[in-house]
């Protein structure tokens, strides 16, 4: 066994760490307060090379590889979640499938200005009646010629109102069930393609989650991406990934929340001893420094496998599964750490408090993670 | 147009030294080791010459055992061409006339038209081998400049240096040895697809005989390091505010001699 990393991923993760600390994190509290997107920071990730980590140089991205991927997502997200989640879905959700599954033409359209940072893409999945149901899909896609006619709703869609591009999902064949769900890339400006309402959340408040709209918007069939009724597995796929960068950047925002805590222990007097010293408070730093780790090597041995091309899926869920928890968790136990001040937006942890909850929301709940850990031990594969 | 960079490797800022049971060098084991970052100003300096000239080759050199590889990495990934990597157990106790002698070696072999540098190395803070390196090649030293500007025939670079309250500008002839100073500039990120690129480039190792040096023994041999004593415990000064600034006064002046 080996368990260390290589001479190019502690450098990417040195990068990341040093980029993050000194341009992310003096932005941080007030992105999240105001709820404005970081724009020129965002740029800056583009052109480090972060927006397209795993993608090949010839497409735009930077030739490296998954475990790169959750190093780098695991720094951003201990300055800033919302940075960290711009990031894991242009890279996972929108930039892997379309490197995956798209043709050499589709790839240096919709790929190449994406990983290289200079615009966004998003994963627009989610309806009002499919969200862990997400084969229940509403929007359709009719042919006609070689156009697509596209109409329906997608909601909560991660970079929705600033990205370029959005890798759709839709019905194109009703009676087939999620065996007629189809994927496309539909660009920012074809007409009929609106964003609607961008929603005001608890946590991660500098991304933005908007809801998608398409009315008789005509989508060219040349933005298909894979075949008719491939789309559902393309999704799936993506979340696999989807879920380990996730996992990345629950285990940051731990890892950020862990690190004041354990200052502060150290810092703060009470009956004449460092906090740190009563052993209740000493007791919940170790239990949160173990499941970060924890959950550091689970997200790890998901990328890893993910990096050698193997199937991930049962890895890839119990490590976001794990992560996400511990990220709730650890951050919960940060407050209680920092006392009465941990309730105070200037000592920081109240914000990765907010943002921690998400990681268990979105990419599949806790509870549909179960599911897939379940299934996969269970030994019935879909 | 051909740029050396010197850069030595140092022991991370935030790194709590302690001396080793030989008391002649300091605990190695579990320190993160970076480019000096005075040299790193320096490495920044000589890509953007790149970047506004073009046709320009940065070489970046150092002297050090199989660790300092990584520092060149490092300067690689920033953007560098290639790197230099004098690395014999027989340099191991250098000072810095031997270090110079070995530079000064390299950068012969390589004739560049420009030597950039820190103006110290962050561990030691000798400051003394970008002179020793010019001294021996016979080429001018300018010392803490705080911009640069290469005439368009590439054949003088004007300099501001820093000194009390401004700047000195000379036309400095080239080849000559530049050291940085603080504020000459905000070294980059190296990128991902820089790191990525770090590994295809050569970094070749030389050994003193590579480079035709004479044994010889450090004139500077180090004979001891000590430890700062423990800092002496602070004194509050109890009292109501008046009476304890009052006394608070008294000892600044009379005891610490501050005031
Ligand atoms: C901030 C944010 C960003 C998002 N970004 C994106 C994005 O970029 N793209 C995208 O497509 N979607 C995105 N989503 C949507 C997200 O993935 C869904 O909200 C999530 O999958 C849950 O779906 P739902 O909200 O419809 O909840 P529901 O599916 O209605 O679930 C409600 C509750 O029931 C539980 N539940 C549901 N089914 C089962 C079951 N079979 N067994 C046990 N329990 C069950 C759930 O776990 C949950 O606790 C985002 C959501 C948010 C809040």
């Amino acid at each position: 066994m080996k368990l260390e990393l290589t001479d190019e991923q502690q450098m990417i993760q040195a990068m990341a760490r040093e980029f993050a600390e000194s341009e992310i994190a003096p932005i941080a509290d007030e992105i999240d307060r105001d709820e404005r997107f970081p724009h020129e920071t965002v740029k800056r990730m583009g052109e480090l090379g972060l927006m397209g980590i795993a993608v090949p140089e010839a497409w735009g991205g930077a030739g490296s590889d998954m475990v790169s991927y959750v190093l780098a997502l695991e720094e951003i997200a201990k300055q800033c979640a919302s940075h960290a989640v711009v990031m894991s879905v242009n890279n996972s959700l929108y930039g892997w499938p379309i490197l995956t599954y798209g043709t050499d033409a589709q790839r240096e359209r919709f790929l190449k200005p994406v990983a290289g940072g200079h615009a966004l893409g998003c994963f627009a999945l989610t309806e009002p009646q499919a969200g862990s149901d997400a084969r229940n899909q509403a929007t359709t896609a009719v042919r006609d010629g070689d156009h697509y006619a596209v109409n329906g709703r997608k909601l909560f869609i991660t970079n929705g109102r600033e990205s370029s591009f959005a890798l759709l999902f839709c019905q194109t064949d009703k009676d087939k069930a999620h065996r007629g769900i189809t994927a496309m890339v539909v660009e920012k400006g074809t007409p009929g393609f609106s964003v609607g309402k961008t929603e005001d959340k608890l946590g991660i408040r500098a991304s933005d989650t908007a809801e998608l709209i398409f009315e008789d918007c005509r989508v060219p069939v040349a933005h298909r991406i894979g075949d008719e009724g491939q789309g559902f597995r393309i999704a799936l796929a993506a979340l696999d990934g989807g879920r380990i960068g996730i996992g990345a950047q629950a285990v940051g925002i731990a890892a950020g929340a862990l690190a004041r805590a354990i200052a502060y222990a150290r810092e703060r007097k009470t009956f004449g001893v460092p906090i740190g010293e009563h052993q209740m408070i000493g007791w919940k730093l170790a239990d949160m420094a173990t499941a970060v780790d924890a959950a550091r090597l689970l997200v790890w041995r998901a990328a890893w496998l993910k990096a050698k091309g193997r199937r991930c899926t049962l890895e890839a869920s119990m490590a976001k599964l794990f992560a996400s928890r511990t990220a709730v968790q650890v951050t919960n136990d940060a407050i209680q750490v920092h006392g009465g001040y941990g309730y105070i937006r200037e000592y920081q942890v109240e914000r990765y408090y907010r943002d921690a909850k998400i990681t268990e929301l979105y990419e599949g709940t806790t509870e549909i993670q179960r599911l897939v850990v379940a299934r996969e031990v269970l030994g019935g594969a879909e | 147009m051909k740029i050396a960079v010197l850069v030595k490797q140092v022991p991370d800022t935030a790194t709590q030294m302690k001396v080793a049971g030989t008391a002649k060098a300091i605990e190695t084991a579990g320190i993160t080791w970076i480019v000096s970052p005075y040299d790193e100003y320096a490495v920044e300096e000589a890509l953007r010459i790149r970047e506004k000239r073009g046709q320009v080759e940065v070489v970046v050199m150092s002297l050090g055992p199989d660790r300092v590889k990584e520092a060149l990495r490092s300067c690689l990934a920033m953007g560098a061409d290639r790197a230099v990597h004098v690395n014999d157990p027989a340099l191991a106790e250098a000072d810095t006339l031997m270090a110079a002698r070995a530079l000064a070696a390299v950068i012969k072999q390589e004739a560049p038209d420009l030597v950039l540098t820190g103006r110290q190395a962050i561990d030691d803070d000798m400051g003394a081998v970008p002179a020793q390196v010019a001294e021996i090649l016979g080429w001018p030293c300018a010392y803490w400049i705080m911009e640069e500007a290469i005439a368009d025939d590439g054949k003088t670079v004007r300099i501001g240096r820093q000194v009390e309250g401004g700047l000195e500008i000379f036309d400095v002839p080239m080849p000559a040895v530049l050291s940085a100073q603080k504020g000459l500039n905000e070294p980059r990120y190296p990128t991902l697809k820089g790191i990525m690129g770090a590994k295809k480039k050569e970094i070749k190792d030389v050994k003193a005989s590579d480079l035709g040096l004479a044994a010889e023994a450090p004139q500077l041999p180090v004979v001891a390091l000590e430890a700062l004593p423990p800092r002496p415990p602070g004194r509050i000064i109890p009292g109501d505010v008046a009476t304890a600034v009052k006394e608070l006064v008294r000892s600044l002046r009379e005891e610490a001699k501050a005031i």
